[in-house]
């Protein structure tokens, strides 16, 4: 253990001026300003802070704060709204892609997305995705899928995996009696209207750099008035999954990654995007 | 050849205590300390003076509670540390 002393607070002025590195030309990596300074609800070590993150730091570097509509889904992220500094709106549940298309159309200079997660997605609003990625309409949307519901208490979704144990699952998922996971963003690639489709994941830097890259094509792809683009990112549930926030990133690793495989699952031509 | 200088500020009051900043970095320099904050979560703090800024912990961090700082050093020059600034301010001192 290093040696420690209290000091006092001009002291510590003094030094922050002249020793440490810790001045403003030095800064390399602070929280994005688009996101607000509210602390998040979301439990210890989800995955839906650091998307909301990327987020934040792509509409920073685009600088399209003042043109970017969100629209929040039902599910852990229903408060989406408290922690962009940007137009958001909240929608019913699973209907997140058909408020966005109405945005949308009625503005269509502004940057659109939406932000739903599996049950939001994949299980009540499959109708409107799948709807609104096959009318091709010029929005992006960020799917969040952790194979759980989060928010109700850790319900068996659409998305779990075969053998995952859920509240409603405690035997693990039998696909005899409940169906087999549903890899939504494989049939929303094959759609003519969809122009770009990547699946991420958030649990380590190098697949958070990756993510962040994905947002960026996504809207960049709308200013280009290319069309729908989706973005999947694989998260964790520290809490549902019953495990501490390190292991359930691991678990993730190991067990979901296998199952959704992460990639570009549609990419338009070669185009310069900078 | 010149050598980098990393140092991190943490908002120790939004931290949560997850871990995972301390399991991307590869110095392995955070650690969960003892102390509560006011939410009732023991929160990250760094043991080492060996950061090289490369932001992973930054990159992980589900609440944006980390700032991450850079500079590149020359040979011979002595560089302070200065660590939990938003809480219980300590520093480093030829350590």
């Amino acid at each position: 253990m290093n040696e420690r002393r209290m000091i006092d607070d001009d002291h510590y002025e003094n030094i922050l001026a002249e020793e440490s590195i810790c001045i403003n030309d030095n800064l390399i990596y602070d929280k994005p300003e688009t996101l607000t300074s509210t602390p998040m609800h979301y439990c210890p070590g989800c995955g839906h802070g650091v998307a909301h993150r990327l987020i934040a730091e792509v509409i920073d570097e685009m600088g399209i704060q003042d043109k970017t509509i969100g629209v929040a889904p039902v599910g852990c992220a229903v408060f989406a709204y408290n922690y962009f500094n940007i137009d958001m709106s909240e929608a019913a549940h699973g209907r997140a892609s058909a408020v966005a298309t109405g945005i949308k159309r009625v503005l269509p200079e502004r940057y659109v997305f939406s932000y739903q997660g599996d049950g939001d997605l994949a299980a009540i609003g499959t109708g409107e995705t799948i709807h609104t990625c096959n009318r091709g309409e010029n929005i992006l949307i960020i799917f969040i899928n952790n194979g759980i519901y989060g928010m109700t208490g850790g319900q068996m979704a659409p998305t779990s995996l075969e053998g995952m144990k859920t509240t409603t699952s405690p035997f693990g998922r039998d696909t005899q009696e409940m169906g087999y996971p549903l890899k939504i963003t494989e049939l929303i690639a094959q759609l003519p209207g969809v122009y770009y489709c990547a699946r991420v994941a958030v649990n380590s830097p190098v697949h958070v750099r990756r993510a962040k890259k994905a947002i960026y094509n996504g809207f960049k792809y709308q200013e280009l008035n290319k069309g729908l683009s989706f973005v999947e990112i694989v998260t964790n549930c520290p809490s549902n999954w019953k495990m501490t926030p390190v292991e359930s990133n691991k678990w993730l690793e190991e067990h979901m990654l296998p199952f959704y495989q992460l990639g570009d699952l549609k990419v338009p031509g070669k185009e310069n995007l900078n | 050849m010149a050598k980098v200088k990393g140092d991190i500020v943490i908002d120790i009051e939004k931290c949560k205590g997850c871990e995972l900043c301390a399991s991307a970095c590869p110095q392995q320099s955070l650690e969960l300390t003892r102390k509560l904050n006011s939410k009732g979560y023991h929160y990250i703090v760094k043991i080492e003076d060996n950061c090289t800024g490369c932001t992973n912990c930054a990159l992980v961090c589900p609440d944006s509670v980390i700032k991450v700082y850079r500079r590149t050093v020359k040979k011979n020059e002595q560089v302070a540390t200065i660590t939990n600034v938003t809480g219980d301010i300590t520093v480093n001192l030829n350590s």
